[in-house]
């Protein structure tokens, strides 16, 4: 595809294609369970709950006994999907997860809203930007990140296929809309948005939307970037990655995450033994976030389209020197 | 059900099982391994329907049982291989390298009879009743048991727990509550006190049933029996069961010195010669 021909179709929150895809894939698979710690409402998880109340368990602020008795449902043959806050999903149940779910591989769906600092003005204590690094590190556990409403949607109904867990993240604010409605999800397989032939931008969540408007500006100025989707960071898509970079030897990886730990470091580890290239992360630097409005937000933390121009410059120079 | 007398007889033989497995490695957990013996013996040998082969992890149409403090994996791995989960010799791989038996429970190895990892204390009970859920939902009429310490219950997410059964009326679960009142550091009163467990117990909802005598084998059958009847009614149902750790060595009883240390050659002669040889015999 060229990058000129990626067009917003829309805006809406990643968290609404979750609730509209979980909905979906409990009409089609009746093992599909649902629960929550008291934050319906916020996940979207409201649709499910209408039409099958039986098949939902509202937990209350009990976020680990949420993941315990979702490890008990999945123990019995169910597919439970546990939905709360991306913080309250991983650093506050963590060793739930790791003995109960991962180490147990227990087929849990771990789906997480809010994540980054586009949650806005609730500030640091909601916005996690450490969930990616966690989840990655544990053995066995796929990680998600969709990029806007419709690829959430598809995501949230593709992992039910799959036996294992799995942590899904998404977000809060309304986000353009640019991949396909009922478009086919494959866990682990990068999507190929754009070619190009100066530098490989793998971006992940809403970050990939950013990258796209950056490439845009970029493209205007003569520098040809390619734009790589990876919805799953975890198991990483080595071949897709590869493959651009042998082209391109120039990288720029974007998340709305931790520079530590996350689809950066994932892609350094990999290049580092197979394809060393200069490489720059647009990501948040070592700091916890705060209080504002979203895309406030993203630009004070190093995450707006002006570090994404920023970064490619950066790569393109050492590539050159 | 079996022969009262073989289940004298198997618990004998499990006590015998458990020092030897822990001194074998000198390491785990013999004092409430001890303790919890008749609970294990009844449950398997008298009041489960379950099926060891082939197991399933689903556990359709039987019941289920879950280990919360599952440090005290030597006595669950002696009762699983003698009731013919896996071959007992492989008792003698526990907490060896390349062994199914690892030092806490898991399920990563594939050891039969075991559903999920425990060992990082608290989780066991909301484990179970997610158990309990799905057969709710999967309309199936067999009961979800799970053991926990008392200890244990100083994590809070036991009380979530607690107050989420109740709630939800999750009245197929029998949670039994370890309560010999020691703990690593000391006693549950010295360390942090668990107050008046049964009334708590009550006023989070739940049916609440106390057995005085956790090392009598016959009374905790009937009091496994008795909660089962319990069920049903809109209630999770807990007994709290007081045991003695270290139960069946007179050196052992009654202490929490013998939480997780293994016997010397010198103790465990001393422990073996007040257990007599069984004609199950050992591994």
């Amino acid at each position: 595809m060229k990058l000129s021909d990626i067009v917003s179709t829309g805006k809406k929150a990643t968290r609404e294609g979750f609730g509209a895809g979980f909905l979906e894939i409990g009409r089609q698979n009746p093992e599909v369970v649902g629960l929550t710690a008291d934050l319906m409402g916020s996940l979207q998880m409201q649709h499910f709950f209408k039409e099958f109340p039986e098949r939902f368990f509202q937990c209350g602020i009990s976020e680990a006994n949420m993941m315990g008795v979702a490890a008990g449902l999945a123990t019995g043959g169910k597919i439970p999907y546990t939905g709360t806050f991306a913080n309250f999903s991983t650093g506050r149940v963590y060793d739930q997860i790791r003995q109960s779910i991962a180490y147990s591989h227990k087929n849990v769906k771990i789906c997480a809203s809010h994540a980054g600092v586009t949650l806005g003005e609730d500030g640091a204590t909601h916005q996690i930007l450490e969930d990616i690094g966690m989840m990655r590190m544990l053995p066995g556990m796929v990680v998600i990140n969709p990029c806007d409403y419709n690829q959430t949607k598809a995501a949230t109904m593709a992992i039910a296929e799959y036996d294992g867990p799995v942590y899904l993240r998404f977000g809060r604010p309304s986000w353009p809309i640019f991949t396909p409605e009922n478009q086919q999800f494959k866990i682990g397989k990068a999507l190929h948005l754009a070619s190009g032939k100066d530098v490989s931008i793998f971006a992940t969540g809403h970050l990939v939307w950013t990258c796209i408007e950056a490439a845009q500006e970029l493209a205007a100025e003569g520098i040809s970037c390619e734009i790589i989707n990876i919805h799953t960071i975890k198991p990483l898509d080595e071949e897709a990655i590869l493959d651009s970079v042998s082209k391109t030897r120039a990288v720029v990886v974007a998340e709305e995450h931790q520079r530590n730990g996350g689809l950066g470091d994932a892609i350094a580890n990999l290049l580092v033994h197979r394809l060393p290239v200069p490489m720059e992360y647009v990501g948040v630097n070592d700091s916890f976030g705060e209080s504002g409005k979203p895309m406030e937000l993203l630009d004070k933390y190093g995450l707006g389209k002006k570090d994404v121009l920023w970064a490619v410059k950066d790569v393109l120079d050492r590539k050159k020197g | 059900m079996a022969d009262i007398s073989k289940l004298h007889e198997l618990c004998t033989q499990v006590r015998r099982d458990i020092l030897r497995m822990v001194y074998a490695v000198q390491s785990g957990h013999p004092g409430a391994s001890l303790g919890c013996t008749e609970f294990f013996v009844a449950l398997y040998g008298a009041v489960m329907k379950h099926s060891p082969k082939p197991f399933r992890m689903e556990g359709k149409n039987q019941d289920l049982f879950f280990l919360s403090n599952g440090h005290i994996s030597p006595v669950w791995y002696s009762v699983l291989s003698r009731s013919g989960y896996f071959p007992v010799p492989e008792l003698a791989t526990f907490r060896k390298i390349n062994s199914r038996l690892q030092g806490h429970p898991a399920t990563h190895e594939g050891l039969p009879g075991i559903r999920v990892a425990s060992g990082s204390l608290g989780q066991g009970m909301s484990v179970a009743i997610g158990a309990a859920l799905t057969k709710r939902l999967n309309g199936d009429k067999r009961w979800v048991f799970c053991l926990t310490g008392d200890g244990e219950l100083q994590e809070g997410q036991c009380w979530e727990a607690m107050l989420f059964a109740a709630h939800h009326k999750v009245d197929n679960l029998i949670v039994t509550v370890d309560w010999n009142g020691q703990q690593i550091d000391g006693a549950n009163d010295d360390v942090i006190s668990l107050g008046n467990l049964p009334a708590k117990w009550k006023a989070f909802g739940w049916d609440v049933l106390i057995l005085e005598h956790g090392n009598d084998l016959e009374k905790v059958i009937a009091m496994l029996r008795r909660a089962k009847r319990r069920t049903g009614k809109g209630k999770p149902v807990v007994i709290l069961m007081k045991t003695e750790m270290g139960y069946g060595v007179d050196f052992m009883q009654g202490t929490h010195a013998w939480h997780g240390k293994a016997p010397n050659e010198e103790q465990f002669a001393k422990a073996m010669a007040q257990l007599p040889e069984t004609a199950l015999g050992d591994y």
